[in-house]
């Protein structure tokens, strides 16, 4: 039973990570409709661009907000430079723009970084959290700054007039713009934003898995995997399903062995899609003929 | 009678094809008088950080190069990637042997990329040299004559480890983690291999990991809760830091044994902690550029002279360059021993016949040696613990279980 | 000097052969014949004019080829995303290389055999992904292209894949009346295929399933209203693309000799997406520049960068999308019209 606690807490810690990456995930995915497959290297080429800035002597919380800053505007850039062109070709065009941005970002990184672990400074004491033996003080803290970012994430689409227009610029362009929604600048704004949650994220999970240029490799599908079960349009929804995924991942590791974690993301991800596509928060959406 | 007036340009490109074609001879003359030597290295992908082994050993060449070469003859390492990618590594080889017609492969590295080429090397009879993965199938003469190992072997990296806690603690519970690939099942083995019988019961958990695993502190737990005392650490530097980090934090205080390839002080300890890498054991062959009791050894000194000359992009706090470099030294001496007879045939003869061989760079008390019924030039290790600071050797030089 | 007749348009006279200058001579369908009978000439002269190791790499850009047209016919007829095709790949090559080496089937009988496992895997796979759309199909497809190596190394299955360490497979030899060395021979045996499969895809592929096909892509609502069984067609139509990866890794692993679960790695379905962009979408010529550039191109990057070819492939993804959407074929489609219609 201890072991079943522990490695609830250890599913947790995961699954903190999967939480804060699929977070960006849907933050792209409420804003343009899209499922950004570069988000993982996005937010790996961001983290490492704060470990230049803190080689270059920077303290760690203005290296922190400088990159959040640089990671918004790239987002932007990005988006207006190479994602408009395709803004109407089909989703297979997009989709293909995404997998080049991918291994672009994983290259790029690779040959200006090496793939020598780095280790990353963490924010938080280190050592366990009140002494308690079942999670870091890290992981604790980390896990705190993902629901941080979840709740600014919900009053800002809730909330906020803004907000309200990037939702319907998303999901209806045409609409929105009659009523005088700038719907291109409201899908760049989406980008910025995605990019810098993910820059967030990285910064988060690089001190507990080492900074590497394939950090982010795995733990994508996982929060593909959480996203969707949560509901790729509800930001509450990714983060519940980024943890759920990390404890499951955990607990059938202890049952079932450890060597079928990837394909227990992917049953839940064709699960998921197939039985309940909106995932569990998500709203179900009725498509009329 | 017309008189056809030859254009400027045919001239131009007659006279350019007659000088091209002189120099032709030259080119094979040239490539007559140089030894080629073939390499795949991992240079893209998740494996790249040991392309610096290629790239260490290219600069190591050239400063042989500099220094007159073997018997006046340029070594010449033509090094390509293969993305460690088996199929990659097949085509890539082909392409070496033929239509570049390396006189050898030296250093090949991956245990994949090696698996997929082995059959084929062995085949169109080229040596084989040195491979650069610690998989224990390379020693087999009998059936695989062009093959040479180089690393110790995996297997008996495990064997020392058994050995050591029988000799030292009998009754310990032992905990393993490896990595679930070819390279941990081999040091696994190693263990197995010595404790079998009513011995296999000091093993009293097992857990694997994947490459694509994020962490491997789920692992770390299940292993914990065994209630083991000991703990052999079969990872790879991104996870024995996580692991040696875990460990730490979660409280529990076996006795820690890492393998070699994760006791990297710069890639690995350091990112860990130093401070939660005390107590540390895992075994040595060659020594840590990082251990000041090498600070004023000659092989060490020299090394750091080659590093700062012909390779100042190579990181000298990484254990790969110490290896390529070593290994670049038992490659010239089998040149060395091959006399002017640079045959294919007659390289692989000089490979089989290495004595007693005991470049700088390796610990005092060992040495390479090879034969014809024993392909692997190192087969020993010093254990040594890690103090906060460096690793202190202790012990005497142990070889395998054979 | 043969006739005094000066036809007014000269494009499709049928019958004509006789030549005016500065206009084509014959009709565009034997046109077309032509320079397929002179591809076929030329493919089948390369293996006497190439040394054994180019004849290697045309073999593998052959597999690649059948791949890509299986690629092709989800993907670009069908518009149903897959970006986890490597999976497939590695089943057929898997099946190929157990069925040789465990139950020593010949490699004439393993190539068929791979190719009906991979159709009954794909056409399962495609159950589940019919209430799949888009981006949602590809997420599961990345997901299976990913998870598929870890699967191969699974204890379960380690008796047979040989877990990490693979399956060595052992080349075959030509028949001994034959005098062609073994790359030449894997090479016209792999070409047979190549040309079957081709020939069967065109057949398919331009009929009533074709069309059914396209207008599942197009406008699925409108097709299911006049007919087209979609939930029939889109099954069948993962099946037979598996069938036709699953053949082309069998191949590819007869001709590398080896098959691990390292080769088939998320690298691979992605390189299969590069190749099928480049050369083209809804086009079966598309299949044959998209492999001469997945199996030739990295090469060359190589040279380029050691450490970023696959950067420079997202840039030539990225690039293709934007100036030529319709691939090496479509330029090429573009190019014979203007000079037709000169």
């Amino acid at each position: 039973m201890e072991l079943l606690l522990h490695q609830i807490f250890a599913g947790l810690a995961t699954g903190g990570i999967y939480a804060s990456v699929a977070l960006a995930l849907v933050m792209i995915y409420q804003a343009t409709h899209l499922v950004n497959f570069a988000q993982g290297e996005m937010a790996m080429f961001a983290t490492y661009l704060a470990w230049s800035l803190m080689q270059a002597g920077l303290p760690y919380w203005v290296a922190f907000f400088l990159t959040v800053a640089i990671a918004f505007v790239g987002g932007i850039l990005i988006e207006r430079v190479i994602i408009q062109p395709v803004e109407n070709a089909p989703v297979l065009s997009v989709v293909i723009v995404f997998i080049g941005l991918l291994v672009i970002f994983n290259s790029l990184a690779g040959w200006i970084y090496t793939y020598t672990i780095k280790p990353f400074p963490s924010p938080f004491p280190s050592g366990s959290f009140l002494d308690n033996r079942l999670l870091s003080s890290h992981e604790m803290g980390s896990m705190a700054v993902t629901l941080g970012v979840l709740a600014l994430v919900f009053a800002f689409f809730r909330y906020t007039p803004l907000g309200l227009a990037m939702r319907a610029a998303a999901q209806n362009p045409v609409s929105s713009r009659l009523v005088g929604v700038r719907v291109g600048w409201m899908l760049a704004l989406g980008w910025g934003l995605a990019s810098a949650i993910g820059a967030v994220a990285g910064i988060m999970v690089a001190p507990i898995v080492f900074l590497e240029p394939n950090m982010m490799g795995g733990i994508l599908l996982y929060a593909f995997a959480g996203a969707l079960l949560g509901g790729i349009d509800s930001p509450g929804g990714a983060v519940l399903g980024g943890f759920l995924v990390g404890v499951l991942e955990n607990v059938v590791g202890v049952y079932l062995g450890t060597e079928l974690k990837l394909t227990v993301a992917l049953v839940i991800i064709v699960a998921v899609l197939v039985v309940r596509p909106s995932g569990l928060l998500g709203k179900v959406h009725v498509a009329r003929v | 009678m017309t008189t056809t007036r030859i254009p400027r340009r045919s001239i131009v490109l007659g006279a350019g094809a007659a000088v091209g074609a002189s120099l032709l001879p030259l080119r094979a003359l040239a490539q007559a008088k140089e030894i080629k030597l073939g390499q795949t290295m991992p240079y893209s992908g998740p494996a790249s950080a040991y392309g610096t082994i290629g790239k260490c050993q290219q600069a190591y060449f050239k400063m042989i190069n500099e220094n007159g070469g073997i018997g006046g003859r340029m070594i010449n390492l033509v090094s390509v990637d293969d993305g460690y990618s088996p199929p990659k590594a097949v085509e890539q080889v082909r392409k070496l042997v033929e239509q570049e017609e390396v006189l050898a492969l030296f250093q090949t590295l991956g245990t994949p990329s090696n698996s997929a080429i082995h059959k084929y090397v062995n085949a169109k009879k080229v040596p084989h040299l040195f491979v650069a993965t610690g998989a224990t199938k390379w020693n087999d003469p009998k059936n695989f004559p062009w093959t040479f190992g180089m690393n110790l072997s995996y297997q008996t990296e495990g064997e020392i480890y058994a050995q050591y806690l029988l000799k030292n603690k009998p009754g310990a519970k032992i905990a393993i983690l490896y990595q679930n690939d070819d390279y941990g099942k081999d040091v696994l083995a190693g263990v197995k291999n010595v404790l079998k019988g009513d011995k296999a019961k000091m093993i009293v958990a097992e857990q694997t990991y994947e490459v694509t695993d994020p962490t491997v502190d789920s692992q770390i737990l299940t292993l914990k809760a065994s209630g083991a005392d000991t703990f052999i650490n079969i990872t790879t530097p991104k996870f024995a830091a996580q692991a040696v980090r875990k460990v730490a934090d979660s409280g529990w205080k076996p006795l820690h044994i890492l393998n070699n390839v994760g006791a990297s002080v710069g890639s690995v300890l350091t990112p860990a902690g130093l401070d939660k890498s005390v107590g540390l054991v895992t075994v040595n062959y060659y020594k840590d550029a990082n251990d000041p009791q090498w600070k004023d050894d000659a092989a060490m000194l020299k090394w750091r002279g080659f590093m700062g000359k012909y390779y100042r992009e190579g990181n000298v706090a990484d254990a790969s360059n110490i290896y390529a470099v070593l290994a670049a030294e038992l490659m010239v001496q089998v040149l060395k021993q091959c006399g002017t007879d640079f045959s294919r045939d007659n390289i692989r003869r000089q490979a089989e016949s290495i004595k007693n061989f005991k470049p700088g760079l390796l610990l005092p008390g060992i040495s390479m040696n090879t034969s014809p019924t024993d392909h692997a030039p190192v087969e020993q290790a010093q254990l040594a613990r890690f103090d906060g600071k460096q690793w202190v050797l202790f012990g005497e030089v142990l070889g395998g279980a054979a | 000097m043969s006739s005094m007749d000066t036809p007014p348009s000269v494009s499709a006279m049928p019958g004509r052969g006789a030549a005016l200058p500065g206009r084509p001579a014959l009709p565009a369908a034997r046109r077309k014949v032509v320079g397929l009978a002179l591809l076929g000439i030329l493919a089948c002269a390369l293996p006497f004019v190439l040394g054994n190791y180019q004849v290697f790499q045309l073999t593998l850009a052959l597999a690649y080829a059948i791949a890509l047209l299986g690629l092709n016919m989800l993907t670009g007829y069908n518009g149903q995303i897959s970006l986890g095709h490597g999976a497939f790949f590695a089943i057929g090559a898997y099946t190929a290389a157990i069925l040789m080496e465990h139950a020593g089937l010949s490699y004439w009988a393993a190539i068929p055999v791979a190719g009906l496992v991979c159709l009954v895997a794909g056409f399962l796979f495609g159950l589940p992904a019919l209430r799949l759309e888009g981006l949602y199909l590809a997420l599961a497809t990345f997901a299976l292209g990913v998870a598929m190596p870890q699967i191969l190394k699974h204890k379960a299955l380690e008796h047979w894949t040989g877990g990490s360490m693979g399956v060595v497979i052992i080349k075959p030899d030509p028949p001994s009346w034959i005098p062609l060395s073994q790359d030449q021979w894997l090479y016209f045996f792999t070409l047979a295929w190549t040309v079957l499969l081709f020939w069967a895809g065109w057949n398919l592929l331009r009929g009533r399933v074709g069309r059914a096909l396209v207008a599942i892509r197009d406008q699925p609502i409108a097709a299911q209203a006049m007919g087209v069984n979609t939930a029939l067609y889109k099954s069948l139509t993962f099946g037979v693309s598996s069938l036709y990866t699953g053949v082309a890794g069998a191949l590819s692993a007869i001709a590398v000799q080896f098959a691990s679960p390292d080769s088939f790695s998320i690298f691979l379905s992605l390189s299969l997406l590069v190749g099928l962009v480049v050369g083209g979408l809804a086009s079966i010529s598309g299949a044959l520049y998209g492999a001469l550039f997945i199996q030739f191109v990295p090469n060359i990057a190589d040279q380029i960068s050691k450490a970023a070819p696959w950067a420079i492939y997202g840039v030539f993804l990225i690039g293709f999308m934007y100036l030529m959407p319709s691939g090496v074929a479509g330029l090429v489609r573009l190019v014979r019209h203007r000079l037709a219609n000169r």
